[in-house]
């Protein structure tokens, strides 16, 4: 799998298929055994704590649901990444934090603490944090998963824009086709660990791949099985208990 | 919740928290009375110290002017030999008498001080010649028993 | 089924158990040691450590206050009861002072903060854990450990001391209102008596010893089985339960080692 600088590129599969476990890949939290993961070029698994901790702050990841700290306000949690590892004076951070969160549209709620936002609003600041440090690369886990359509439009706009306008790389994991191939650049799919297919938004709407065209067209059937693997229904109905 | 008030409350609870130790060391404790005043050693031998610990107090007309330092066997008499300390404060004479001694019935075992009449007091480091050894009760009640057996047959 | 079958089952989950118990008892050291190691970056920023110390120590006082004023009026009455049957009701004081500081003021205070603080924590860092926060943490170069584990880790340390001796003090406090101005114990004898008897050193350098280690094992046991726990709901419920039973026999089975080497051979020393 490739992703070049600069693109938007999806992930996409059934749940299971191994999307979330490829980000954490490249995250550095899981170690692969085999095979590589490159990240501009350097492997992931040879870097010493220093250089992962170094690299990781060059990454901006949006976590399924948000994964804002509870006990801080939303201000709080755009900046506790500039805090953490910079050493700005207050003021700065309070200017960079509040352009984050107008890139976001935010800025009013900077006082709330997470557990008075909605879904969505939770979903555009754990983004504004996420590019806080303006990273090179954005990793987005499910950031479609339970929003409205209002609220969809928007994350998926914001992914499209900030990634043009900051230009940085982003990698979505999400088995929304719709948003998907309103904004990306390219698609891979998965299913159990393997790459089934890819293209740009154009080929995979087109595609023949039964895969393909079941996970695109919503199908109950085809490739990916309807009836969990069971005895043949008739033999379990007339089986008797000795 | 602010930093300012979770500061104040943090410093009132470790504050009350130390006092609580302090007052514990002082009040129900006795970290007060450990030596800080001038203090002198005086030894003293004994037969049997009965129940005599270390840091029992020294007592003078029940008034305690001092605690045991140390207790030791010598080897070669095979007596105890009791260090005390006495605050400097307080003389006694040569002949001051050096007993063990039990308040009330279960109370603890201490040394008692009965200052005699020789107009030389003792310095630091001198022994205390004349001591009274603890009442050990199983000696006393046979002696009782010998007593009665010796006065002849009661009836 | 046959018997042997299901008795080797059982056998082979009593064993599969046994090593789990032992990895896991061995990841908890490791645990431990890498805590420690974050200290530096904990004490670092102060502010961290003294918020913990709010949250467990501070919100603690009132049960732990309360409690000691209980216990000590409840040893005041039964201690006088039974002391008195031998004339001794005047040693109430050294009774109370004794029971209390070396005793019951560590391990109550100890199972109550396993109990209140100690659950507090683990269902903390067990919900941060189940909500992503902590990944989200590492993911920004920030080591959970240092950040949200080694405060709470210290707070609990330090607040345990404090809430010991806040106990005991109280409990003396409850004892001497039932004892003298209840029943009668004449004062001075209370207090005479309980500071002839009780030393700064075995008996309440022991207590604070007893309950800095008390604190130091319920805190170990908070942090790391929210670290540990299951990412769901049941697995932050078992965790809590975890802290607590664990945290509780552990604080019972250390007081009974620490007392036997500290008050041993209490004779002429």
């Amino acid at each position: 799998m490739a992703i070049p600088r600069g693109k938007v590129v999806a992930i996409m599969g059934g749940s299971g298929s191994g999307k979330t476990t490829i980000l954490r890949l490249i995250g550095g939290q899981l170690r692969a055994r085999d095979g590589k993961v490159l990240v501009q070029g350097q492997s992931v698994r040879d870097l010493s704590r220093e250089e992962l901790f170094a690299m990781r702050r060059r990454i901006g990841m949006l976590f399924q649901f948000g994964a804002l700290f509870t006990d801080m306000t939303v201000f709080e949690n755009v900046a506790f990444p500039i805090r953490e590892h910079t050493d700005l004076d207050e003021a700065l951070i309070r200017d960079l934090v509040l352009m984050k969160l107008h890139a976001v549209g935010l800025r009013g709620a900077a006082q709330f603490h997470p557990a008075e936002l909605s879904g969505g609003m939770a979903r555009r600041v754990a983004l504004a944090r996420a590019i806080a440090l303006d990273p090179m690369l954005v990793m987005y886990d499910e950031p479609f998963a339970g929003l409205d359509p209002i609220s969809l439009g928007i994350v998926g706009q914001l992914i499209r824009r900030l990634n043009d306008a900051l230009g940085i790389t982003s990698v979505v994991v999400t088995h929304d086709v719709y948003e998907s191939l309103k904004i990306v650049d390219y698609l891979y799919f998965v299913s159990e660990g393997r790459i089934i297919s890819q293209g740009t938004p154009q080929e995979v709407r087109q595609s023949t791949d039964p895969f393909v065209r079941q996970f695109v067209d919503g199908q109950p059937d085809g490739p990916v099985p309807f009836h969990y693997p069971a005895k043949p229904y008739a033999e379990e109905l007339a089986a008797r208990v000795a | 919740m602010n930093r300012a008030t979770i500061d104040l409350w943090v410093g009132i609870f470790v504050t009350i928290g130390i006092g609580a130790v302090v007052f514990l060391a002082l009040k129900v404790g006795n970290l007060a009375t450990l030596e800080t005043k001038p203090s002198y050693h005086l030894d003293a031998n004994f037969d049997n110290i009965g129940g005599l610990k270390q840091r029992a107090p020294v007592k003078a007309a029940g008034v305690i002017v001092g605690r045991v330092e140390s207790i030791k066997l010598d080897p070669k008499t095979y007596e105890a030999v009791v260090g005390l300390r006495i605050d400097t404060g307080y003389q006694f004479s040569k002949d001051t008498i050096a007993s063990i001694l039990t308040s009330g019935l279960l109370g603890e075992v201490y040394i008692g001080l009965e200052i005699g009449g020789d107009p030389q007091m003792l310095a630091d480091g001198g022994r205390i010649a004349k001591t009274q050894s603890a009442v050990v009760l199983e000696k006393l009640i046979s002696q009782f028993l010998f007593d009665k057996a010796s006065s002849g047959p009661a009836k | 089924m046959s018997h042997s079958n299901s008795l080797s089952r059982g056998m082979r989950r009593i064993g599969a158990g046994t090593i789990r118990a032992i990895s896991r008892t061995g990841f908890m050291f490791r645990f431990f040691l890498a805590v420690l190691l974050k200290t530096p970056s904990a004490l670092h920023r102060l502010q961290l450590t003294a918020r913990e110390i709010y949250f467990a120590g501070v919100l603690s006082l009132v049960v732990i206050m309360v409690s000691g004023l209980f216990v000590g009026m409840v040893l005041g009455l039964q201690g006088y009861d039974s002391l008195n049957k031998y004339g001794a009701g005047d040693s109430l004081g050294i009774f109370v002072g004794l029971s209390l500081v070396r005793e019951l003021g560590p391990v109550v205070a100890g199972l109550l903060f396993a109990s209140r603080a100690g659950s507090a924590v683990t269902a903390e860092i067990g919900l941060m854990k189940t909500t992503e926060q902590l990944s989200a943490m590492e993911m920004m170069a920030v080591d959970p450990l240092a950040r949200i584990v080694a405060p709470r880790f210290w707070g609990g340390v330090i607040s345990m001391p404090l809430l010991a001796a806040l106990f005991s003090v109280m409990g003396v406090f409850g004892a001497y209102l039932v004892g003298v101005r209840l029943i009668g114990v004449d004062n001075g004898t209370f207090w005479g008596n309980m500071q002839a008897g009780i030393d700064f050193w075995p008996d309440i350098t022991n207590g604070i010893i007893k309950s800095v280690v008390f604190g130091i094992a319920v805190s170990l046991i908070a942090v790391f089985e929210g670290y540990d726990a299951d990412p769901t709901a049941e697995g932050v419920s078992a965790a809590t339960t975890r802290t607590v039973v664990g945290g509780s026999l552990a604080i019972l089975a250390l007081d009974f080692v620490l007392t036997v080497f500290m008050f041993r051979g209490l004779g002429n020393v």
